[in-house]
């Protein structure tokens, strides 16, 4: 058993033995849902209801009921794709990069920032599909033999290489999340009383592989989930690398930039810990987990999204001193035109929820606070939003020629598609909440001997 | 005796069994039990097939009848029963033929596909005169469905005999006059049959221009006896000062671009000075060296003062100082021109070009012109008789009042005082849907017949196919009306055979006559003062570049065809000054996608109010005054026409088209404007580059300065720097674009040529706000600013508003035109993001749009440099959100079938007309020879109809072609050459013949 320094905050509050985190975990699952959920799942639902039909009139009449032009050939499509995939970061650095690094306060939120992740890449993954002209043909994209002759896919292009991305990363990911849940399935299973529920034991039967929970099977868990923690760990850092390159290769003032892998980086995580933040605040309230999801955790995810912010706001900054400093004419008009052209206000926006808003939390007072901390964590979420919109709208909307330069405005199939993305999300993850053991309790049990607030206390006496 | 051989089919017959015999009575050997199985009620149910089977074999039958039935919709095609001698499917035939419609002339070519044309363009042969954006687009009035498909009376349909009977009745009974009122009459034949008719119905001929020159007419008539218009001849005037004429645009419905150019070849090293004084910003304007800005009034009384200064009596105005110096230093090589339609005025503009030695050299009155002839007074004349009730029968053919006349209602409240009111336009226009018989004439390209535009030039027209409807030419039915046994073809062959050789004559399709030349007497006008009094606000009336005077305004490709100068289509709006705007209180936004939006306003001429005019901003418009585009506000056009912007007509007033003390308020609401271009100045980039003639004489490089960057081997222009292995471009053919800006006047033809080749579809005034336009090639329009770099430098104002600065065009801003297309880059953005390899490189120098292949992810277009890409946001064709040519039967047919129709979610572009290169291709190999530079030449629709040759195309591999000459000269560049994205299309620098 590991030992750990008294003076470390304790990670596991209250007197809370190893039987009493297996009933805390496996409430949520086995128990009704309280009024809360049905009302957040409503509104979800509506607004899931409203992505269908969005997305119906869309495939079904065409990109021209979006508000995109000549000009403007990606707007809040695309603005969406990589908002999304920048939110899932958090889930795998979280799960693969702390494990690593053997952050034993990732593992009350692993498991609900992994079902983030799968879920804000499935968000992610419906826009490169959607924003297609013709999206019945969207399995033109992958290499796979055909009968088009010697018709190949194009690997020059970053379009392309996010398709491998994406993929990869949500297989990774999928595989990494489902292994972790293997042992809490079958806790859960055992859980349930066969006699009421006959057909729920069968499932969550199906579900955990035939756990048994023998050393062996503890040994062999172990193993794979380090594997896939190295597997998914580069992922963190090439996923949205990759995304980034489909600005970065390209020769639009404002897109073209070298910085944009690790910049990319940065603000996904930082907008992914910002959704974990949103997320966690609201569940550990309405499943019950203020015990497992301390204070301390909040603190410490602020901490990340401080140094993220932080390091967006640096590449903020790069970007305009290498517009100065490049002396092109075009790169400089691009960047001015961000932050002083019509689009000024949503550059301001970005700045602002971005880079100054996460400097309040330099202040302990405000880091540990929790109303204050779901505020900044929706200012993050809003400001990266705008970020992607910056970068992708205010570069093509005035480029090369002066001629072409035009304006974007969204219409209502636009604000549905998003708005929907949101509601999809949340039904995704608000059955997750009721029918997945939503912290990794098996894994937790392995702390509470020496990061408890029972233990620790216990120790000290 | 020989053996008999016996033949045997088999064994058995050999050994005679009996079975061979009865197989020879019976063919079926055994028994077939019909009679067992349908008649004994016990078999039957006992039998194999159960209902079960029964209701299988049903189920079967049914299922595969449904399934043979869902086949793809059957397009109906239906072969030749017997080919057409002339007609191979697949290969175009050509036949010259003339547009003439009372308003614009030209001698064209017409394309053809399996009988239909489908693509107009210049007729090349001497004398022709070329033809403009609304020539070219002519092609799809042909199949508008708002065609009449046969005679109408009182809005029913009846036969022609029916028709004829009644007509030829009515008109052997009238008591009344009888008149016939045309356009101007070019046609000999045609002037010949109205003669004749008129002789036997004792009738008269009154004629009628939409856009009158009487003025100039009668001018010409006091000064030199004839009541004739000018040839002008541009390519051998040195100076040419415009008193407000837009011949670059609107000039006796003639094209004068290709003279003008003529004299401006800066390799040459000469090239003509054009000043132009004027209130509208004009095509001509936008063309010309200097362009002085002034009111209406104010250019008559510079005209005088330019009258005066040069007959002695008082010394140049300082805006005229250095016109009148060029002017007297080039006599005989200059040309005065001014717009009024006034006799005075034109008499004086006579008198000047009479001193100036311009007769017989710029101006030749020897081989007048006729396309306008014209009295004003004859059709004023003629509402006064119809209303006294003295004219009984009235013949409309070509004109179209009841919407062209300033005092439409009361031509029209006269009209209903007529008896027999026969019209014979090709719809119910304004003017035939008051009429009581309509008897459709046909389209130009359905008819035959002649046009002596200009002296002893006679042009012919042939039908290019047969009559989609039950039509008959105008001049049948007066045949037909004057009981005349021989029909209009005969007619015609008869009078020209005599003459001419008609075959030949046909197939150039102009002819010059070899009859004496006109006699023209020595000047003898009497000039008077035109001196006027200058008001605060004066209004100018102009024929917009796409509909002209409005008999086309149901052709959706000339809605769509933005103006030249505002860049706007789908409207006329009254275009003011920024500082008169301000002082009344008008102000053009943009909306959150970039629309354009303006005020509206209430426009006050005399006694003729118009309300909810809009107010567009328009640089360069004279400070108090206000442009207003004719041939707008249709009511009674068809589906595409009617309703578009707002009728101008009734503000000509005395056949004057600018009117002083205007006045005009602001009122509530706001107007929305479809504009393709909603930035109009450079920005401080070198998109255009230009210099002066003396500059570019000195040193051919000027202007073009190349771009070098910095680099460890020292320094190095883009195109040495290279991270990627160049196209091999030195093995076949390597095919280039040049645009020459020198020579391009942004006459809009090339972009209308694009639409007609390429299928571009017409998306609409809703889409195009939303900045949609699907245009292939579109010209771009610049103005200059105030602000330059320098400026900036200079007097040190920071790049925030160094750039707010440079967006704001300068009140009267130099305007440069330039044609922008997909630029065929060999390093091509768009080629390498597309994922699945749908835009890729071609070895002869082209990017490939393979629409089959594209997904629509846009990727390609963001990445365009150019932004020339063009998406499919929804289905254009067959889809009734877009009701225009593409949506029905008829309009489909003017699609070239060598074009794929483009479906919704696919990216589109320039090709090059990669349809033409094929085809020259393998023409030439087919005849063993090289691609000959006139081939390449007319492969590209822009080029092929580009009436100065601003547009050239061809292999810069084969140096026969004109182009690989130009490729290598000192004033070509290529567009943001910084990106090294090494163009096929390049362009030449601007000259404009400018004393710095």
């Amino acid at each position: 058993m590991q030992k750990e320094s008294p003076i470390r905050e304790p990670l596991i509050l209250g007197d809370k033995s190893y039987h009493d985190i297996t009933v805390d975990v496996a409430k949520p699952v086995l128990a009704k849902a309280n009024k809360m959920w049905w009302v957040v799942f409503g509104i979800s639902l509506i607004l899931f209801l409203w992505w269908i039909l969005s997305v119906g009139y869309t495939i079904g009449t065409g990109i021209g009921v979006w508000g995109l032009n000549k000009t403007v050939g990606w707007a809040w499509d695309i603005t969406n794709f990589v908002w999304w995939v920048g939110i899932g970061h958090a889930g795998t650095l979280i799960s693969a990069v702390l494990l690593l690094f053997r952050q034993k306060w990732r593992l009350s939120i692993n498991r609900s920032a992994e079902a983030m992740t799968i879920f804000a890449v499935v968000q992610a993954g419906t826009f490169p599909l959607l924003h297609m002209g013709r999206p019945w043909l969207a399995y033109w994209v992958f290499p796979i033999p055909n009968n088009f002759g010697s018709l190949w896919v194009n690997f020059n292009s970053p379009l392309l290489w996010d398709v491998f991305a994406i993929s990869t990363y949500f297989s990774v990911s999928f595989v990494f999340w489902y292994v972790g849940l293997i042992p809490d399935f079958a806790m859960i299973r055992d859980k349930v009383n066969e006699k009421y529920w006959p057909l729920r034991k069968k499932i969550y039967g199906i579900l955990s592989f035939g756990w048994s929970g023998r050393a062996k099977d503890w040994q062999r868990f172990e193993e794979v989930s380090l594997v896939l923690a190295g597997l998914a760990t580069p992922l963190v850092f090439s996923v949205h690398s990759i995304v980034s390159f489909d600005f970065a290769t390209s020769v639009i003032p404002g897109w073209h930039t070298t910085i944009f892998p690790p910049y990319f980086v940065a603000g996904a995580v930082f907008s992914g810990f910002a959704m974990v933040q949103t997320l966690l605040l609201v569940m550990r309230k309405v499943v019950g987990l203020e015990a497992y999801i301390t204070i301390k955790h909040i603190e410490y995810m602020n901490i990340v999204i401080m140094l993220t912010g932080n390091l967006v706001g640096i590449a903020y900054l790069t970007e305009l001193f290498m517009a100065w400093y490049s002396g092109v004419e075009f790169e400089q008009y691009a960047f001015l035109n961000r932050a002083t052209g019509p689009y000024w206000w949503a550059y301001w926006i970005m700045m602002t929820c971005n880079v100054i808003s996460p400097q309040l939390m330099w202040f302990k007072k405000l880091r540990t606070n929790i109303v204050f901390t779901f505020i900044l964590a929706l200012f993050v979420n809003i400001g990266m939003w705008f970020e992607r919109f910056v970068i992708i709208v205010t570069s093509i909307h005035r480029d090369y020629l002066p001629s072409s330069w035009t304006m974007f405005s969204p219409t209502f199939v636009d604000i549905g598609i998003f708005v929907g993305s949101i509601g999809f999300f949340f039904v995704l993850f608000l059955l997750y909440s009721r029918t997945f053991p939503v912290i990794a309790q098996a894994e937790l049990k392995t702390i509470v001997k020496s990061s408890s607030e029972k233990y620790k206390s216990k120790r000290h006496e | 005796m020989t053996k008999q051989k016996k033949y045997w089919k088999g064994f058995a017959e050999l050994a005679n069994d009996p079975i061979i015999d009865k197989l020879r009575q019976n063919e079926f050997v055994e028994e077939i039990p019909i009679d067992d199985f349908l008649a004994n009620h016990n078999n039957l149910s006992e039998s194999k097939t159960s209902r079960r089977d029964f209701l299988k074999f049903l189920g079967f039958s049914t299922a595969a009848a449904t399934l043979a039935a869902c086949e793809t919709p059957v397009v109906k095609s239906i072969p030749y029963v017997v080919k057409p001698e002339e007609i191979t499917p697949g290969v175009a035939n050509w036949y010259a033929s003339t547009f003439y419609d009372g308003n614009d002339f030209a001698n064209v070519l017409v394309k053809t596909r399996e009988g239909r044309p489908i693509f107009i363009k210049g007729n090349d042969a001497p004398y022709s005169s070329s033809p403009n954006a609304r020539v070219i687009s002519s092609v799809l009035s042909l199949y508008d469905s708002n065609r009449l498909q046969g005679v109408i009376k009182r809005n029913q349909s009846i036969s022609w005999a029916k028709a004829d009977s009644q007509i030829i009745n009515k008109l052997s009974n009238a008591n009344g006059d009888i008149v016939v009122l045309t356009n101007t009459i070019v046609s000999p034949t045609t002037q010949n049959i109205i003669n004749d008719f008129s002789k036997k119905y004792s009738a008269r001929h009154i004629q009628y221009d939409t856009i009158s020159y009487q003025g100039m007419l009668e001018a010409n008539k006091e000064s030199f006896g004839h009541r004739v218009l000018p040839t002008y001849n541009f390519e051998k005037a040195d100076v040419i000062v415009s008193f407000g004429t837009d011949f670059l645009g609107n000039l006796f419905n003639k094209s004068f671009e290709k003279q003008y150019i003529a004299n401006r070849q800066p390799k040459k090293g000469k090239m003509s000075r054009h000043f132009q004084i004027e209130s509208n910003l004009t095509l001509s304007g936008a063309n010309a060296d200097v362009r002085i800005p002034v009111k209406p009034s104010e250019k008559l009384n510079l005209l005088e003062n330019l009258y005066d200064s040069l007959v002695g009596n008082s010394s140049p105005n300082d805006k005229l100082k250095v016109i009148v110096d060029e002017l007297l230093n080039s006599k005989g090589k200059s040309l005065v021109l001014c717009d009024t339609n006034d006799k005075t005025v034109q008499v004086m503009v006579n008198a000047i070009n009479n001193i100036l030695e311009n007769y017989n050299q710029t101006i030749d009155l020897t081989r007048p012109i006729f396309t306008k002839s014209a009295d004003d007074n004859a059709i004023s004349q003629l509402i006064n008789e119809m209303n006294d009730g003295k004219i009984s029968a009235l013949i409309i053919s070509g004109v179209n009042p009841s919407y062209s006349l300033p005092n439409a209602s009361e031509f029209n409240a006269a009209l209903s005082k007529v008896d027999l009111k026969i019209s014979t336009a090709l719809s119910l226009d304004e003017t035939a849907s008051l009429c009581e018989y309509v008897c459709p004439d046909r389209h130009y390209l359905e008819s035959w017949g002649d046009a002596m535009a200009s002296f002893n030039r006679v042009s012919f027209i042939q039908p290019t196919i047969q009559p989609l409807f039950n039509s008959r030419q105008f001049q049948d039915s007066l045949l037909v009306w004057t009981k005349s046994k021989i029909n209009y073809y005969d007619y015609l062959k008869d009078y020209w055979s005599s003459k001419v050789s008609w075959s030949s004559s046909l197939h150039n399709g102009i002819i010059e006559l070899n009859e004496k030349r006109y006699f023209v007497t020595k000047f003898s006008g009497q000039v008077e003062s035109i001196k006027t009094k200058i008001t605060d606000l004066e209004l100018s009336l102009y024929q917009s570049n796409s509909i002209g005077d409005g008999s086309q305004s149901n052709n959706p490709w000339l809605q769509e065809l933005p103006d030249p100068i505002t860049r706007s289509c789908w409207d006329n709006y009254l275009t003011v000054s920024a500082s008169t705007a301000r002082k009344y209180g008008f102000s053009n936004w943009n909306i959150s996608n970039g629309a354009l939006n303006g005020d509206i306003a209430r426009l006050t001429v005399g006694n003729i109010v118009i309300e909810n005019v809009p107010v567009l901003i328009q640089p360069g418009q004279a400070v108090g005054t206000i442009g207003f585009a004719l041939g707008y506000g249709r009511t009674a056009s068809g589906k595409v026409g009617n309703g578009v912007g707002i009728n101008a007509y009734p503000f000509v007033i005395n056949n004057q088209y600018t009117a002083s003390d205007v006045k005009i308020e602001k009122m509530e609401g706001e107007h929305e404007f479809a504009s393709v271009q909603l930035h109009h100045t450079m920005m401080g980039r070198d998109l255009i580059k230009e210099t002066t003639l003396n500059e570019y004489i000195k040193n051919p490089k000027s202007g073009n300065e190349q771009l070098l960057y910095d680099t460890h081997k020292g320094k190095l222009a883009p195109d040495q720097i290279d991270l990627w292995q160049a196209h091999d471009h030195e093995t076949g053919h390597f095919w280039n674009l040049g645009i020459d800006l020198t020579a391009c006047t942004g006459c809009n033809s090339c972009v209308v040529a694009c639409h007609a080749e390429n299928n571009v579809p017409v998306v609409g005034k809703e889409e195009v706000r939303k900045s949609r336009d699907m245009h292939w090639l579109r010209i771009d329009r610049y103005y200059s600013s105030d602000m330059t770099k320098e400026i900036a430098n200079e007097k040190e104002i920071s790049a925030v508003s160094k750039y707010k600065a440079m967006e704001v065009p300068s009140e009267n801003p130099d305007i440069a035109f330039q044609p922008v297309m997909c630029q065929h880059c060999n390093h091509a953005p768009c080629e390498t993001v597309c994922p699945v390899a749908a835009t890729t490189h071609s070895a002869e120098g082209l990017n490939h749009m393979t629409y089959n292949r594209c997904v629509g992810t846009r990727y390609c277009a963001n990445n365009c440099p150019y932004k020339v890409r063009r998406f499919n946001w929804f289905n254009y064709a067959e889809n009734d959100a877009f009701d225009y040519n593409m949506n029905d039967d008829l309009g489909k047919m003017v699609l070239n079938p060598d074009v794929t129709v483009r479906a919704r979610g696919v990216m589109e572009k320039c090709s090059m007309c990669i349809q033409g290169i094929q085809k020259i291709k393998l023409d030439a190999k087919k005849d063993g020879r090289k691609i000959t530079n006139e081939e390449a030449l007319n492969v590209t629709a822009c080029s092929s109809s580009c009436p100065t040759g601003a547009i050239t195309f061809g292999d810069v591999n084969d140096k026969e072609h004109y182009v690989s000459q130009l490729v290598d000269d000192d004033r070509s560049y290529q567009l943001i050459d910084h990106l090294n994205t090494k163009n096929s299309v390049f362009y030449q620098t601007k000259i404009r013949n400018r004393k710095a």
